[in-house]
């Protein structure tokens, strides 16, 4: 660094070491990427403000005070709260199926050389990369010529298809960093692939499991587009939001959206604490030894 | 990692015999075996409810029929024919909507990653959260928020027409541009990711060298980080792309008379009027059109494997 900034005319360095971008010239880059992270939040800032809106007519667009009513009556809509449980009792099963078939695919195609990976994994890349309408129309003119009647279970096959591939890349990407040294080692001392995987494998794809859970359940419980296609007369959460913005959306949505992103919140920031900490268990076993 | 150091050097010294007395032909077989359990479940569901419901959708667009009667393949291309007459300029404003979302992502975001991967320096994690707040959000909820953002008489225009600093015919909400807007906003973070992900990669070194060698900053964007972040620039164009360009939840929600877009149109063939088969040549016409640019588009830039850019 030091040699590197001394060869340059004048000793200028333009990377901004910490004391020339803060003094010298305000970093317009900076307050650029500010204004960005405001933008994001924007939105996400007025679905907070305005579940505390004292609103009285049908529809919550302009700020008339503040009220914590709507937190009070948050499950006073019965076809909402109804709505919301099904969504809950779906998204559960789906993170649970997509999770558990994405863990052992991404085993397969990340440990074994096999005749049709390269088919596989161009079906998972067109997965992901297929527009939502595309696919929502697909499967309700599947389940309309097979006669499959439209409800809870449809809505399950659709979300746990499309949240397969996105467990199988988080997983991929854990076992990817992953050293097969130890499962070689565990195999040489007899233990069967089966011992190997649970005692070797699981316990250090972990994380990645996690993080593939918690995404199929986001995914999940957010979809509206496909789930629309497929859901027949059932009602989830996001399709009772989207069928309520022709009366005005009423803040009991602005509540339930604001719980979710603070327990959201909670869990990325606590599995971040955790993560943090074990590295720096890890950091102080290493330099130990 | 700790629980590596575990593997325990076991009393059980008879089993590495055991293991040599699969003949190889067993073990050959029980790999098999192996990777058939592994895999069959997902790709079974995969098989059954991604590539048999296209298959599916192909079959119903050359049908005939009805809800009531059934349908009847025949092999009638008159459906693709009304999709093009009937409905080209829904086409094409999906098309302009995705493309201009998505360069102003683009344009929007790379900035911003650039200076989180590089300068953010402690806080950079703190940055990263940001913005991966709308994910915490569900995204139909964020679209109806910019609807009160963007009202006539919302948050931000409704203060300024009262301050007389707009003209009264000044309108965003139901325009072409609340519609990009919204679809900007949307594919923001899915942008920034990628893009993020593949500056961090960039070892700092090449920045110094540009840097001896007289480069200007923008030069060194110009010609060292930019091609270096090629692989985050085209996982997240390719992402953002195509959900924008089939998305009508913003359309619906944020555009108004004029902006109709394919995406809508497939919707209310299939779920309003019933016409199965025009629906689904519609939705395949959309479907190879979105393939044929992925296509053209990765032979371009050539990214041979998606799957790694998208995973970071």
């Amino acid at each position: 660094m030091k040699t590197a900034s001394a060869v340059v005319p004048g000793g200028e360095s333009t990377l901004p070491s910490k004391a020339t971008s803060k003094f010298k010239r305000p970093d317009m880059l900076h307050i650029y990427t500010l204004l960005v992270m405001a933008f994001l939040l924007l939105p996400i800032s007025a679905m907070v403000l305005f579940g505390f809106n004292n609103t009285r007519g049908r529809f919550n667009l302009q700020w008339q005070g503040f009220t914590l009513r709507w937190y009070r009556d948050v499950f006073a809509i019965g076809q909402l709260t109804g709505a919301l449980k099904v969504s809950l009792f779906i998204s559960v099963l789906v993170m649970l199926t997509a999770t558990i078939m994405g863990t052992l695919m991404a085993v397969a195609i990340q440990r074994y050389r096999f005749f049709g990976k390269g088919i596989i994994n161009a079906v998972l890349v067109m997965n992901i990369s297929s527009s939502s309408v595309v696919i929502g129309s697909s499967l309700l003119s599947l389940f309309v010529a097979a006669n499959v009647a439209l409800g809870q279970f449809t809505i399950f096959a659709a979300q746990v298809m499309f949240s397969i591939p996105y467990a199988v890349i988080t997983i991929r990407a854990r076992l990817a960093v992953l050293d097969p040294v130890t499962e070689e080692a565990a195999a040489d001392l007899g233990a069967t692939p089966l011992k190997t995987f649970f005692t070797i494998t699981l316990p250090q794809l972990a994380p990645g499991i996690f993080g593939a859970a918690l995404l199929t359940f986001a995914l999940s419980i957010d979809d509206y587009v496909i789930t629309s296609f497929v859901s027949g007369t059932t009602l989830t959460f996001p399709l009772w939001v989207y069928g309520s913005t022709r009366e005005g959306t009423p803040p009991q949505v602005n509540v339930i959206g604001t719980l979710i992103f603070m327990i959201g919140l909670l869990v990325a920031i606590g599995s971040g604490v955790v993560r943090e900490r074990r590295n720096r268990r890890r950091l102080a076993v290493l330099s130990a030894n | 990692m700790t629980a590596t150091a575990e593997i325990r050097p076991a009393g059980r010294v008879g089993r590495p015999e055991r293991h040599q007395r699969y003949s190889e032909k067993s073990k050959r077989n029980r790999r098999r075996l192996t990777i058939i359990f592994l895999l069959l479940p997902g790709l079974l569901w995969l098989a059954l409810f991604f590539v048999l419901p296209i298959v599916t959708l192909a079959m119903m667009s050359v049908s005939t029929g009805n809800v009531g009667q059934g349908w009847s393949v025949v092999g009638d291309l008159s459906s693709y024919q009304q999709a093009f007459s009937g409905y080209l300029p829904e086409f094409l404003h999906s098309l302009e909507f995705g493309v201009a979302s998505t360069v102003l992502a683009l344009l929007i975001a790379y900035p911003a990653a650039y200076w989180i991967a590089f300068y953010g320096g402690e806080k950079k994690t703190a940055y990263i959260l940001v913005v991966l707040l709308p994910f915490y959000v569900s995204s139909l909820i964020r679209t109806i928020s910019w609807q009160f953002v963007l009202a006539d008489n919302g948050v931000i225009f409704g203060p300024l027409r009262r301050l007389g600093l707009l003209p009264s015919n000044f309108h965003v909400l139901a325009t072409p541009v609340a519609v990009v807007g919204g679809l900007t906003y949307a594919q923001l973070p899915f942008m920034m990711l990628p893009i993020f992900a593949a500056l961090e990669r960039v070892d700092p070194g090449f920045l110094e060298a540009s840097r001896d060698l007289y480069a200007s900053r923008w030069e060194t964007v110009r010609r060292i980080v930019v091609p270096l972040s090629m692989p985050g620039i085209f996982a997240g164009v390719l992402l953002t792309f195509i959900s924008a360009t089939g998305d009508y939840v913003n359309e619906i929600l944020l555009g108004g008379t004029g902006t109709g877009v394919v995406g809508a149109v497939i919707r209310s063939q299939f779920l309003v009027n019933l016409d199965y088969p025009l629906a689904s040549a519609i939705s395949l016409v959309l479907m190879v059109a979105l393939l044929i640019v992925v296509l053209a588009y990765s032979k371009a830039l050539g990214t041979d494997d998606l799957m790694g850019g998208a995973a970071v």
